[in-house]
């Protein structure tokens, strides 16, 4: 059913014996798209010779005598469909191709290169395939992205992971779903991404801005989430996978059913549901960490070469538990918490979800329609809704104890069309154009004011990129983008805030009417950003890969950035947004160098980020109410520098071993304060070793090994005086936890079943050891250790 | 199919509702103000008697009357007590950012095995004890006793704990739970 797309790593290796007419050797292999097990049995034939072979038990076969220039390939295997492909001769030549082999699921042949289309030529740009995305169909979009390297997670507990590019989060992270940039409250440190993994087919991450066309904001980097691709066939298929897990002692399953025709028409639909109770630390229960999920995905369309449509809907709901022992009342308990270093509530196990809980709804509707005109290019135009609504119910008392704390619906109407000029094989443009309202309303029958207040918002961008083949190893590209935010707001200011802030001398005029101790005011403030990317890609042969891009962005401050006001409960702290935040604008220099050997490769890319009035939240003090003291975070500006470098690489040393390496390494400073950043990943390695054994039904065991170093670079922690002990004291909240390292075991084998469909089991264990650790990236490391030993079992069926 | 149809349906109205709105974007500035949040469960003041036979009763007062806004509570304390004597405590909790002010009070009464005051003194107190329980016989700590020592000064901290281990030995580390007020005060006993 994965008719889809896939990154496939093609090797294609120029032999080493200087090319002679005629001489040449053709090797090649024949490997299963889903999988790469080698296809024993597959008939080549080069078309117009008589010549023809058949693949060995490995998959491979060879041809001698072969002449320089271009050859077509015929290839046939009983369980597939036969393939045709087009080589380029140049002395003894390696070709790999990837065949289809459940043939009966999906009517269609994918082959070789990259069936991924890149987002970009120039910029650093990796993809999760159908299997990573499966093996993590029971955990979050952000742990499966933590596969890549330069991608960190922000999690609060193990239920809330919001992706970190290259050191950024939130905001500064698009998160494209099938088309529809994500329109939810990303701006919130404890706020996950609303999306079920398992209605996706590829994840692509882009390490940058470079990819005009989804926004020009994307300081960190685009995550694009891809559903699979239909094919113009008649079929129906399906998949079912179901996994149960013993941390958590729940599970989740997800199930789709896809039917397509020859005409054109597609249909799918995916369902998933997840429950979990609470989560286990080596040592104690993490009390109230469970988690539910409901996820809903249906497309329906019509693809024709020339034009077509689609409409897609998804539902996404989850109720996330947060830690208990993570709810606290002032900066003494905080201390309290840090100290001890034990969770200050440990109840025995249950599936109950209480306060503090998060209740998040999403919807998006989309229907995107296309004319391809000819000898001139492709017009899109899409027009998407998204529906967000959002409960953070509290630990509270007496009437209000079911009443949630924060109650905000965020509803989003997207326009957008482009053109794509594609006519002329040297160069490619696009242009496009969008427009979107938002309206985010806050409920005030919370009766907690407003952490964000009532706003619309209106956004209007257009772009235009170029994409320049100069010759057949020489990709130039280039963009520019406009993009104008407005945002009309109506808080409600304390006033002894108002003046405090010294909003009373600056923004007087915003404030619309007094109300004694509140007044209501009406901020209304307009953006205007630039960002462009220039960058180029060089490939002198199939083995090598060059590629250079300077991308700038500029990104509009958030609502919570502008407007943060007030005592955030659940993390005992009070937030204070600045209306004087102005836009960030971040220069960034990426390079990529990959290089695939015979039976190894590796890949570099190191870059660099100037960001000038970087927006960032950080510890600044303490404040006094009857209910102790508490901290205060504060949004402020400064100029940034982020300088780091991703390191891949892989061996093939054996035909059942393999291995796969990767460092990751950033290094975040605060220009003008001459500190270092706030919430910067530590430097970590991550390393695999697969061992495979096809014949036994392809049976593949891996061990995982992952390392994660301190983060040595922090900043200060801050002086407050603690009520409790009548004395000023360092509130140890910037100091990172202890370097730590992981094991995780994952072995799987398949199994024809019921005739033509496949059961592919696997067993899973992660944190084998089960170590005790922190990490610095989760919130909630000063209240409890992170999750102890998980066995899981995952059971997944192709119909 | 359902679904599908009605999603479409609405995909392409609302499509049509966003064109037409996009053209009057700009011109529409009349949306009603929102409603104003008068935080409820917000405790601005704790006024604490401590009374005694044959004198005036002293007051101890905590007033923030901007919550959690920037402004520290003002805390004032009505006179001196007297050195060697018995003192009969009763706290009362007011939000004082409603009017009349509501006596929260009553809610920790009614909440009362999931609260409890706990009192941590230093210098002329010779001991705090309490006077009240709740249904499990746990002390709460709405009525308490205080008995001063040899003239001196003292403080004397008071903590209100929401969901306390209970029964605790009194202490602030055993206690745990979650603070919902913590106030000292700075006492003279003469």
């Amino acid at each position: 059913m994965k008719k889809f797309a896939f990154m496939l790593f093609l090797l294609s290796i120029v032999g080493k014996g200087f090319a002679q007419n005629c001489e040449s050797i053709l090797l090649g292999q024949v490997v299963d798209f889903h999988d790469n097990t080698p296809l024993d049995g597959a008939t080549i034939l080069i078309t117009g010779t008589p010549l023809t072979t058949i693949t060995k038990p490995d998959g491979k076969f060879r041809f001698e005598g072969i002449c320089n220039g271009v050859l077509e390939l015929e290839i046939f295997h009983p369980d597939c469909k036969s393939q045709f492909i087009t080589i380029t001769m140049e002395g003894d030549t390696f070709k790999k191709v990837s065949l289809e082999h459940h043939l009966e699921e999906l009517q269609e042949v994918k082959v070789v290169g990259d069936l991924v289309k890149k987002e970009t030529n120039s910029a650093s740009e990796q993809t999760l395939n159908l299997n990573t995305i499966e093996r993590f169909s029971g955990k979050s979009i952000g742990d499966a992205l933590r596969e890549i390297a330069g991608v960190s997670s922000l999690n609060t507990g193990s239920n809330i992971v919001k992706p970190s590019i290259h050191g950024l989060n939130g905001s500064r992270v698009l998160i494209l779903n099938d088309g529809v940039r994500m329109q939810d409250m990303e701006w919130g440190e404890e706020h996950a991404p609303n999306i079920d993994i398992n209605g996706s087919g590829s994840i692509s991450v882009i390490k940058g801005a470079a990819a005009l066309q989804y926004g020009g904001d994307a300081i960190g980097g685009v995550i694009v989430v891809s559903p699979q691709k239909t094919v113009k066939t008649d079929s129906l298929f399906g998949k079912t996978l179901l996994n149960a897990m013993t941390n958590g002692r729940g599970g989740n399953i997800s199930s789709e059913l896809s039917k397509s025709y020859e005409s054109g028409w597609f249909a799918n639909g995916q369902a998933s549901f997840k429950r979990l109770g609470d989560r286990e630390a080596p040592d104690y229960i993490l009390s109230n960490t469970g988690v539910q999920e409901i996820g809903i995905k249906l497309n329906l369309g019509k693809q024709l070469f020339d034009w077509g449509w689609k409409a897609n809907y998804s539902f996404f709901d989850a109720e996330l538990a947060i830690l208990r022992a993570s709810h606290i009342g002032n900066v003494d308990d905080l201390i309290r918490s840090i100290n001890s270093g034990q969770p200050e509530v440990i109840d025995p196990f249950t599936y109950d979800i209480d306060a503090p809980r998060q209740e998040v709804t999403h919807h998006i509707a989309s229907l995107n329609v296309y004319k391809r005109f000819q000898g001139l290019g492709k017009w899109n135009v899409q027009y998407d809704f998204q529906n967000n609504r959002r409960f953070e119910y509290d630990v509270r008392v007496g009437d209000d104890r079911n009443t949630a704390s924060i109650d905000l619906e965020l509803t989003t109407h997207t326009f957008a069309t482009d053109f794509k000029w594609d006519a002329n094989s040297k160069y490619t443009l696009t242009t496009g154009l969008l427009a979107r309202f938002q309206d985010n309303f806050a409920n005030p029958a919370t009766g907690v004011r407003r952490l964000i207040p009532d706003y619309e918002k209106f956004d209007f961008g257009g772009f235009l990129i170029a994409e320049f083949n100069l010759n057949e190893s020489f990709i130039l590209d280039a963009g520019l983008r406009y993009d104008f935010n407005r945002i009309d707001a109506q808080k409600f200011y304390l006033e002894s805030r108002w003046e405090e802030r010294g909003y009373d001398t600056e923004f007087q005029s915003l404030v619309i009417d007094d109300l004694g101790t509140q007044l209501l005011t009406n901020p209304k403030f307009d953006y205007h950003n630039v960002s462009g990317t220039v960058g180029f890609q060089y490939e002198p042969d199939n083995s090598t890969n060059f590629r250079l891009n300077y991308a700038l962005a500029q990104r509009a401050p958030n609502p919570s950035e502008l407007f943060s006001d007030g005592l955030h409960h659940s993390a005992a702290r009070i937030e204070l947004g600045d209306l004087r935040i102005s836009s960030e604008t971040s220069h960034k220099f990426s390079l990529s160098q990959s290089k695939d050997f015979d039976n190894w490769g590796y890949s570099v890319e190191p870059y660099v980020n100037y960001i000038s009035d970087f927006i960032l939240l950080e510890p600044t003090g303490v404040e006094f109410t009857i209910r102790g003291a508490f901290p205060v975070w504060s949004y402020r500006q400064t100029n940034a520098r982020l300088i780091g470098v991703d390191v891949m690489g892989y061996t093939n040393l054996h035909s059942n071993w393999k291995t796969r390496h990767s460092f990751s390494l950033v290094k975040g400073s605060d220009v003008t304060e001459k500190q270092a950043l706030i919430q910067i990943p530590p430097v970590s390695f991550r390393n695999t070793l697969t061992y495979m054994r096809p014949q036994w039904n392809d049976f593949e065991i891996g061990l995982e090994n992952r390392y994660a170093f301190r983060q040595n670079e922090f900043p200060p922690n801050v002086m407050v005086f603690s009520p409790e002990q009548q004395q000023e004291v360092v509130l140890a909240i910037n100091t990172p936890p202890k370097a730590y390292h992981l094991l995780a075991l994952n072995a799987k084998m398949a199994f024809a079943v019921f005739g033509n469909s496949t059961l592919t089991t696997s067993v899973s264990a992660e944190n084998l050891l089960n170590t005790n650790y922190r990490a610095y990236l989760n919130r909630q490391r000063y209240f409890a250790d992170d999750l102890g030993r998980n066995i899981s079992l995952q059971l997944k069926l192709n119909y | 199919m359902k679904n599908y149809k009605n999603t479409i349906k609405k995909s392409v109205l609302a499509l049509f509702v966003l064109i037409s709105a996009s053209l009057f974007i700009g011109c529409s500035d009349d949306d009603d103000p929102p409603a104003p949040v008068n935080e409820e469960e917000v405790i601005t003041t704790m006024n604490i008697t401590l009374a005694t036979t044959g004198a005036t009763a002293i007051t101890l007062q905590s007033q923030d009357l901007d919550g959690d806004g920037p402004n520290a509570p003002t805390i004032s304390v009505s006179g001196d007590l007297t050195a060697n004597t018995t003192y009969t405590g009763t706290i009362e909790l007011l939000n004082e950012t409603e009017s009349p002010a509501e006596n929260i009070t009553t809610e920790v009464k009614a909440e009362a095995d999931e609260h409890q005051f706990l009192f941590v003194s230093t210098g002329a107190i010779s001991q705090t004890g309490y006077a009240d329980q709740d249904g499990n016989g746990n002390p709460i700590g709405i009525d308490f006793t205080l008995v001063t020592a040899d003239a001196g000064s003292a403080t004397l901290q008071v903590v209100l704990r929401h969901e306390p281990k209970k029964p605790n030995d009194g202490t602030l580390a055993d206690a745990g739970g979650e603070t919902d007020i913590t106030q000292t005060f700075s006492l003279t006993v003469q």
